[in-house]
């Protein structure tokens, strides 16, 4: 009989590429906007530090960049990151009940639906919220 | 009555090393019935049409996890999806994404296999007990902690899920991570220190980016997302564990 080691293979295992992985998928679709919506974030981020910053080197500093705030360009941009962040909220919610250890209340555990739904109603109310809180304070 | 089969056509992705470069599709037309699933399908190419297609199966009620396959572009179990479903088709059916073919439906499973063994997927006791002594007891509230983690079936249907595995195929994975939170979560189990080495590892929790597909499509409901990302918790409370004295130790 011959030995193991004498048989000749035929093995050439193929590795598929990876290029364009998300493209094809849908949920790999919202998994990279889900993603991409963090730019948003930080570039909204850097927009409010810089208004810290001017706030610091005095009033002149600061109107203008309240004017800057006020341009056409700004405004849009503004858009742009509200929509970005409304996504970011909802789909950061939505993958949460993934991303925590199980909570139990009375023997019961938490359901995934439980926790998306607390989170969104909380961010909606904080939203509300600022909301209200800048119509009063230009009032 | 019986009745009368219907036709559809089934694309299988073919890969024979000794005679191919690389993959390639070939069609077959398969008379189906209400009760036949895409692995049925398979097996009628296999004994009517083409003996040379190649596929992996076993119980064909989906709890020996080999018949794994990606089935319209998703992760599939073969003998769990029904050709009525897919009616009119095509079909079209490829071995698991992220895996290497080896022969047209069946990847290389070694890699996975090898890390299942290192996380050492079998329970570590605490503390020795005698036969005398009786069993380990455990609370359902205890059970519960890990209970559906232990329904993996190893299908690797969450790797082929995972684009980050696609990417870096020395990430642990989520499957073998789910295992080995299940022992970890396990109250009568105590070889979580051995196994936190993997967990805390760049290829262990944290090359998983919380993409939430392999939780999608495990057949099992285990959930294997969100075994990774709690450890993620774990692995952090480790980390920062050893800057802090232990119980009753001095400073």
């Amino acid at each position: 009989m011959k030995s193991q080691i004498d048989v000749k293979t035929v093995r050439r295992p193929y590795v598929r590429p990876m290029a364009g992985w998300w493209k094809g998928n849908a949920f790999f679709v919202r998994y990279m906007v889900r993603e991409a919506t963090a730019v948003a974030v930080w570039i909204y981020a850097l927009v409010l530090t810089v208004g810290v910053l001017r706030l610091g080197q005095g009033e002149a500093a600061w109107n203008g960049w309240l004017d800057a705030m006020k341009s056409p360009l700004s405004l849009s941009l503004h858009l742009v990151l509200l929509v970005s962040m409304v996504v970011h909220t909802y789909s950061w919610f939505e993958i949460m009940p993934k991303t925590m250890a199980p909570m139990v209340i009375n023997g019961e555990r938490l359901s995934a639906e439980r926790i998306q739904r607390t989170g969104w109603s909380v961010a909606a109310v904080a939203f509300v919220v600022t909301l209200l809180l800048a119509v009063w304070s230009q009032a | 009555m019986a009745e009368a089969p219907r036709m559809i056509e089934i694309q299988v992705l073919r890969y024979r090393p000794e005679q191919e470069s690389e993959p390639v599709w070939q069609s077959y037309q398969v008379p189906f019935t209400e009760d036949m699933s895409v692995l049925q399908g398979l097996q009628y190419i296999k004994d009517e049409i083409d003996g040379s297609v190649s596929f992996r199966w076993s119980c064909r009620m989906a709890i020996c996890g080999s018949c794994g396959m990606m089935i319209n572009r998703k992760p599939s179990l073969s003998c769990q999806t029904f050709l009525r479903d897919l009616f009119p088709g095509p079909v079209k059916v490829e071995a698991l994404d992220h895996l290497p073919i080896e022969r047209d439906l069946m990847v290389s499973v070694e890699p996975f296999v090898k890390k299942l063994e290192s996380i050492k997927p079998y329970l570590i006791p605490k503390e020795e007990r005698t036969l005398a002594q009786g069993e380990y007891l455990q609370s359902p509230a205890q059970l519960a902690a890990f209970e559906q983690y232990s329904s993996c079936i190893n299908c690797m249907l969450c790797y082929a899920a995972c684009p980050q595995f696609g990417l870096n195929p020395d990430f642990t994975g989520p499957g073998v991570l789910a295992l080995l939170h299940r022992y970890n979560a396990d109250s009568r189990d105590g070889g979580k220190a051995e196994r936190m080495e993997i967990l805390n590892a760049e290829e262990g929790v944290w090359s998983c980016t919380a993409v939430g597909y392999c939780s999608e499509v495990c057949p099992k409901g285990v959930d294997p997302a969100n075994a990774v990302n709690q450890n993620k918790i774990n692995s952090a409370v480790d980390y920062f564990a050893r800057f802090f004295p232990k119980k009753g130790g001095l400073i």
